[in-house]
């Protein structure tokens, strides 16, 4: 039994996301007038090989906390899913 | 000039470890050592150099999984003893990542990546890094960097200000700190800061890359000229 995780990790509000900013721009030249705002993320696919659910979340929790996110700048949500 | 050995960290991606050599090497009485990311053994060095470059390809986030390589653990307990810890632009992500350093370093606010050469006023010159310099003195050193962009909350910003914890700030030539001058949007313009017990300095600019007057600028050199001579008490 194994859990795919669903990661999403997104600069946080405060932090100026120039990337975003940029596609936005471009997206108002291609005349897309009514998008307000874009906030680019990352999006990330984990398998954990835990049998219980609890566990693949406590797993998952900590390698976000630890490297995939820096909680100085981004914050992170995820979801989790059962693989065979 | 007793001897002094100075242990300089190769990443993978690590672009600027040469230029750093060179640079230490240069000093009278002072080995650089080549330090691989895979050893678990700093080997008796009296101060450690995180070198510019883009480790691991700058993959995640710029300095987030070199963090991780097994000579950290020992760079991190080096530090954790007070002794000196240098961080050069991606050696500074590096630090920040780590912990070692408080804040992030993000995307550039001008979104490009910025290779040119760029002024910075000392700020504090009662540090083991800026003792050779004079506070407010302006000095042209090299940036080369697309995530320098210094970033940490409110509280952090103020208690980083109050304890003299910035070292360097991006000025123009006359030593204000000025929004042309910010060239990366960083917060209060901090180019370099250090931490609270003053044994871990990161910087964005290269100061290794102004070694000597025939590279454009001499002015990087009396960083290095500073730690030797606190490491030796010349």
């Amino acid at each position: 039994m194994a859990f795919k995780a669903k990661i999403k990790v997104t600069l946080r509000p405060s932090i100026l996301d120039v990337q975003g900013k940029a596609a936005q721009h471009a997206l108002e030249n291609l005349g897309y007038s009514s998008v307000e705002s874009i906030r680019i993320g990352k999006y990330m696919e984990v398998t954990i090989g835990e049998e219980a659910r609890a566990d693949a979340e406590r797993v998952c929790t900590e390698i976000c906390q630890k490297l995939l996110s820096n909680p100085v700048m981004e914050d992170f949500s995820f979801e989790l899913e059962p693989v065979n | 000039m007793a001897d002094v050995t100075v242990g300089i960290v190769v990443f993978p991606g690590s672009n600027c470890d040469h230029d750093t050599e060179y640079a230490v090497a240069s000093f009278p009485g002072v080995r650089p050592l080549m330090l691989w990311h895979n050893e678990h053994d700093l080997k008796d060095c009296d101060a450690v150099i995180l070198p510019g470059g883009f480790s691991y390809g700058d993959y995640l986030r710029c300095g987030s999984i070199a963090r991780f390589s097994p000579i950290m653990r020992e760079v991190i307990e080096f530090a954790g003893k007070g002794r000196p810890v240098l961080g050069i632009c991606n050696g500074f992500q590096v630090l920040v990542e780590s912990g070692l350093l408080e804040g992030a370093l993000i995307r550039n606010a001008g979104r490009k990546f910025v290779c040119r050469q760029s002024t910075i006023s000392v700020i504090n010159s009662d540090t083991m890094f800026t003792g050779a310099y004079s506070t407010g003195e302006v000095l042209r050193v090299p940036v080369a960097h697309g995530e320098g962009n210094y970033y940490a909350s409110p509280e952090t910003i103020d208690s980083l200000e109050s304890n003299g914890q910035v070292v360097f700030r991006y000025t123009d030539a006359e030593g204000n700190a000025t929004p042309e001058a910010n060239f990366n949007g960083s917060l209060n313009n901090i180019a370099g800061i250090i931490n609270r017990q003053g044994n871990v300095l990161g910087l964005m600019p290269h100061p290794e890359r102004a070694s000597e007057p025939l590279l454009g600028s001499g002015d990087g050199r009396r960083l290095f000229e500073s730690l030797f001579s606190c490491l030796t008490g010349s």
